[in-house]
């Protein structure tokens, strides 16, 4: 039986980040993966990530996987691949399917970082090909380059059904609606907001009522839910589509844990049955550890620093580290990750509705609803203003773990402040150069410019665009405003692209003056 | 159903085109590719036949987890074909309870 210091499952994000520390402490380290490749999920997150510089924030997630990838193995850490752990004994014996073999490991400590599985619901016609997972869907297209479908309805609101929704737009999808059994929209408001500018309906209170095909799905009908959750006779609404992706949760993988005797208790605001852990991811079995979804729903972003927590954790469980290494470095972590847990969508504010962020903005009913701020609404938040010239209008409205616009503005146009997960303000008197760094690092693309004082009278509206094709200077198509709604003419006068934006274009379109605070979407007038 | 071009990805590069057997039919796909990969690119939605209902399943979670997607490859039954590579002459088949279809 071979032996290590410490034996990690999972080489997702949390799973590597924990190896990484242990094997920086000088820990002999190995990592196990059933995959036939590492990074998790990571590899599958083409979007920008949310949080602050120490999250990795406005880097794409298949970027943060290789940069961990890259640090794994600059920290000596082994990575084993094909490789199924099917059991976790008593005294850390660790049983892993190789090569169609059964081989025993012994680890001093162990990391569990096994992750999640996506959750599913049962609706007539569930199992017929066609009705697949949202992550199945971003494993197909960002990961081997196929379509799921054509058309396809997306079943759940929160931020993997609204990202995946946006996702599958990108590969040339159309997604016909955002469906939700809940009455609000689960996830971020900056999310479901490109989303819905795109033209895509929200239907909320709804759910599916049959999938239809005979070898595969051909069509899906949708109904309105009651409050106790029956269907309301007459509401049913039939869309004809190739693929329902359900994005209905994740679950935390335990079943090692159960298996090697760890205390469990099912957390609902941890999404399932978890481990009980002390604040370095410790099970009640001294020298057992947890880190990432395995020990409780969140983002890849605080995976990461758990798996970095349990690491030096481990590397002190086994003398490698005295108790004052542990503490200064696991504070520092720890600071990070109460960051990322703060506002709005906090794991304690899990499924509550907050009516008012912190600073006391009313939250938008209009965007937990329908998936977008109105033209009235969008006024009173602290990042629009009416500024002469070109100024930022940033149509942020929830306290959400997120602060790179700040930091992108060189002169200082923006404030979010201490806190990442207050709004940001837009300070009129500061001058915009319109460089547009702002709207590139915007994880949640709510950045526009604008400029209503363009000679000739009309506006300049600057939008973020991840689509291809890209429009040329002087294409012609129509602005689209915050629900997809076509609202007038627009002329593409400018296209920025540069290596700082991170392959989000920046168009600038010429709209009627008037249309400046409506116009956020530009869609191509299709030469067929 | 294959992206050529993506706006965040940028060109696909996919490597060596193969030719496998799909129900005895020549098909192309990329060589190390998921086999399921291949199959949706070329249009085929069904993968097996329950045993009980006779009823189709096909890809539901394509990284290895559910089962839906098992096939008869090269003769062996229930190999999930989202986590398995496509390898040149390979052969599939539709898999009927935990046979090859007749």
């Amino acid at each position: 039986m071979k032996r290590y210091d410490v034996i990690v499952v999972g080489a997702g994000p949390a799973g590597l980040s924990a190896a990484i520390e242990a094997a920086k402490r000088g820990l002999k380290v190995i990592v196990f993966d059933e995959n036939v490749k590492p990074g998790g999920q990571l590899f599958k997150q083409i979007h920008k990530f949310f949080g602050s510089k120490e999250h990795k924030a406005k880097i794409r997630g298949f970027k943060i996987g290789e940069d961990l990838l890259n640090e794994a193995e600059a920290a000596g850490v082994e990575v084993v691949l094909n490789a199924a752990v099917v059991g976790l004994y008593l005294d850390k014996e660790v049983v892993v399917q190789l090569n169609g073999e059964v081989n025993h490991f012994k680890g001093d400590a162990i990391i569990v970082a096994t992750g999640a599985s996506e959750n599913m619901i049962t609706f007539d016609g569930w199992t017929l090909p066609g009705v697949i997972g949202a992550g199945a869907a971003q494993t197909m297209m960002n990961l081997h380059h196929i379509r799921p479908g054509k058309k396809v309805l997306m079943l759940g609101t929160g931020n993997v059904g609204l990202v995946v929704s946006y996702q599958l737009m990108q590969s040339g999808c159309e997604v016909v609606a955002l469906v939700d059994a809940a009455p609000r929209i689960g996830g971020y408001g900056v999310h479901a907001a490109k989303v819905a500018r795109c033209g895509v309906p929200y239907y909320l209170s709804h759910t599916i009522i049959k999938a239809h095909g005979s070898d595969y799905v051909t069509g899906v009908t949708i109904g309105q839910v009651d409050a106790n959750w029956n269907i309301v006779p007459g509401s049913e609404k039939e869309f004809e589509v190739d693929t329902i992706c359900l994005a209905v949760g994740l679950s935390p993988m335990s079943q090692l844990l159960k298996m090697a005797g760890c205390d469990m208790a099912e957390n609902p605001a941890k999404g399932g049955y978890v481990p009980t852990c002390n604040s370095y991811g410790e099970t009640s079995i001294p020298g057992l550890f947890v880190a990432g979804d395995v020990s409780g729903i969140e983002e890849a972003s605080s995976a990461m620093i758990e798996g970095r927590i349990a690491g030096v954790a481990a590397a002190h469980r086994l003398g490698f580290i005295d108790a004052l290494e542990l503490e200064e470095k696991s504070q520092e972590l720890e600071r990070a990750l109460l960051s990322l847990r703060e506002g709005m969508f906090s794991p304690e504010n899990k499924g509550k509705e907050v009516k008012k962020t912190e600073e006391g903005y009313l939250v938008s009913s209009n965007l937990l609803t329908k998936g977008y701020l109105t033209a009235e609404e969008v006024l009173t938040y602290p990042g629009v203003t009416q500024s002469s010239g070109i100024h930022p209008v940033i149509e942020c409205s929830q306290n959400i773990p997120c602060n790179p616009c700040q930091d992108a503005c060189v002169k200082k146009c923006i404030t979010i402040g201490e806190k990442i997960t207050s709004l940001p303000v837009v300070d009129e008197t500061a001058s915009c150069t319109g460089c547009g760094m702002c709207v590139a690092a915007c994880s949640g693309q709510s950045i526009f410019l604008v400029n209503e004082d363009v000679e000739d009278g009309t506006t300049a509206v600057t939008i973020p665009y991840e689509f291809l094709p890209l429009p040329e200077k002087g294409t012609k198509g129509i602005a689209l405003d915050r629900s997809g709604a076509e609202i007038c003419q627009a002329e593409i006068v400018e296209i920025k692209n540069v290596r700082a934006f991170d392959r989000t274009s920046l168009l600038t379109m010429k709209v009627p003056l008037e249309m400046g605070m409506k116009a956020r979407f530009f869609k191509c007038v299709q030469e067929v | 159903m294959r992206i050529t071009e993506h706006p965040i990805l940028g060109e696909s590069n996919k490597g060596r085109l193969v030719t496998f057997y799909f129900d005895g039919k020549p098909i192309e796909g990329y060589e190390a590719e998921p086999i399921a990969a291949a199959l949706r690119a070329a249009g085929v939605m069904v993968h097996r036949h329950t045993q009980k209902g006779n009823s189709p399943r096909g890809i539901f979670c394509a990284i290895g987890r559910c089962t839906d997607c098992v096939m008869v490859v090269d003769g062996k039954p229930n190999v999930r074909t989202c986590v398995t590579p496509l390898t040149e002459g390979m052969t599939v088949q539709t898999q009927d309870g935990v046979s090859a279809k007749q």
